[in-house]
């Protein structure tokens, strides 16, 4: 450096731009500026708005995912909610209907019980009525055969002794009726 | 590199070091004095600009939504002068001018970072052709985008007249047309160039002082280790200004835009 001045090199005044370095810095920056500007920064601006609507888009669908879930949840309960109030319904109507049916089937039973009382009673009665008719032949005839061996003596007329009979059994009637 | 090689290889120290420290010789033609076509300087500065181009281009080739390491690294520089610097300074509007802050601020860091990168060790920042061409295009931006945006007239109408009483105008005009027309682009260039130049400068200073010291006298040695110890520690200095000088440089474009886009002062 030294020898710079004294071959020649006239001083340099470092504040004066050497005009070559322009024209090369200038080349320089500008191809630099014309690369980086158009083929990188442009791309990062794309690739920050493609995150956020990435960020952006996730938490809408999370938000709709969620709406729906809710819609879906509340749906679930209206349901479930109306399907508790049918089951309850149907289970009064059940319980009413077997009240119902078991009234029915009590007052059948009654109704057929009574109804087997009174067959019942009214054979016997009439069974009763016919032992007694029978009987009543019978044991005037057995009375009349016990009379007439104690007594020896067979009555001839029959409607006297029928009378006597009958008369009797009437005395009989009266007194087991007292 | 080449010229300070020589110089101790030859054992010669040429103390203090000059102007004309920051001026080699040319690589082709190899050796030539005066031509500047082809010089460490200029080679640099492609350097920084193939550096830029392969970096950014192969880190965002195939970008993606999540984020590799290096495409991070890319995203991260990028963000943090679009938001830290443009929309900060500018607002919501400024994100259009973020790749060309992002474009200048890693052109400016890189090229200021070569004075301390070893075996470089100059910033072709120090010429300050390449500060200034920086700055004009700083200057044409400003202007262009507020002529765009308010119209010639209105514009420079809004730039010269402060809101201020009528009769302190004639004072002022001139005043805000010296400084925002005039003094503006140059600040800017000779800013950058003046940091440069100064931390080359004082590196020089350091790293020749102690040859010059210890081919002076033999028992200077250990002031010739304190001033390379300085010299280290300059570094660490001259990292700062780098750093800080590349970020200072796109604010103030950013605040030049913003100020030429702005509705009122």
């Amino acid at each position: 450096m030294y020898f710079l001045a004294a071959e020649g090199g006239e001083a340099h005044n470092p504040i004066l731009p050497l005009w070559q370095e322009i024209v090369v810095g200038g080349i320089a920056f500008v191809i630099l500026c014309f690369v980086l500007m158009k083929f990188v920064f442009p791309r990062m601006e794309q690739t920050f708005q493609a995150r956020v609507d990435a960020i952006e888009g996730g938490i809408k669908r999370a938000e709709a995912a969620q709406a729906e879930a809710n819609q879906l949840l509340e749906q679930y309960r209206a349901q479930l909610a109306e399907a508790r109030t049918d089951a309850a319904k149907i289970r009064d109507d059940a319980r009413a209907d077997a009240e119902g049916i078991r009234q029915d089937i009590l007052a059948k039973a009654r109704e057929e019980a009574d109804r087997v009382i009174q067959a019942g009673k009214d054979q016997l009665a009439a069974e009763r009525a016919t032992i007694v008719r029978e009987l009543r032949a019978e044991v005037g005839t057995i009375a009349v055969d016990l009379a007439s061996k104690i007594v020896g003596e067979s009555l001839a007329d029959e409607a006297r002794r029928k009378g006597t009979v009958d008369r009797f059994l009437s005395s009989l009637e009266s007194t087991g009726a007292r | 590199m080449f010229g300070q090689s020589n110089v101790l290889a030859q054992g010669e120290v040429n103390f203090p070091p000059s102007v004309e420290d920051f001026y080699l010789p040319s690589i082709a033609p190899w050796g030539a004095h005066n031509n500047y076509w082809f010089t460490k300087i200029t080679f640099m500065v492609w350097l920084a600009v193939g550096i830029l181009i392969l970096f950014f281009l192969l880190t965002y080739r195939k970008p993606q939504l999540v984020p590799t390491k290096k495409q991070w690294i890319a995203e991260s520089i990028y963000g943090f002068v679009r938001n830290n610097i443009a929309v900060d300074m500018i607002g919501h509007q400024g994100v259009r001018f973020a790749p060309y802050f992002t474009t200048l601020f890693c052109f400016v860091l890189l090229t200021n970072f070569f004075a301390i990168v070893p075996f470089f060790q100059i910033s072709p920042n120090s010429h300050i052709a390449f500060p200034a061409f920086l700055a004009l295009i700083s200057y044409v931006l400003f202007n262009w985008v507020g002529i765009k945006k308010h119209g010639f007239g209105k514009y420079f109408k809004h730039a010269l007249i402060p809101p201020a009483p009528w009769y302190i105008l004639p004072l002022l005009i001139p005043i805000e047309a010296f400084s925002t027309f005039l003094v503006r682009p140059f600040s800017l260039a000779v800013r950058l160039f003046a940091n440069m130049f100064a931390g080359h400068m004082l590196l020089l200073v350091f790293t020749l002082g102690g040859f010059a010291m210890l081919n002076a006298n033999a028992l200077l040695a250990p002031v010739s280790v304190l001033s390379w110890v300085m010299t280290v520690a300059l570094t660490f200095l001259e990292f700062l200004v780098i750093v800080l000088q590349a970020y200072v440089f796109t604010v103030l474009t950013a605040s030049y835009v913003q100020g030429a886009l702005a509705e009122e002062h």
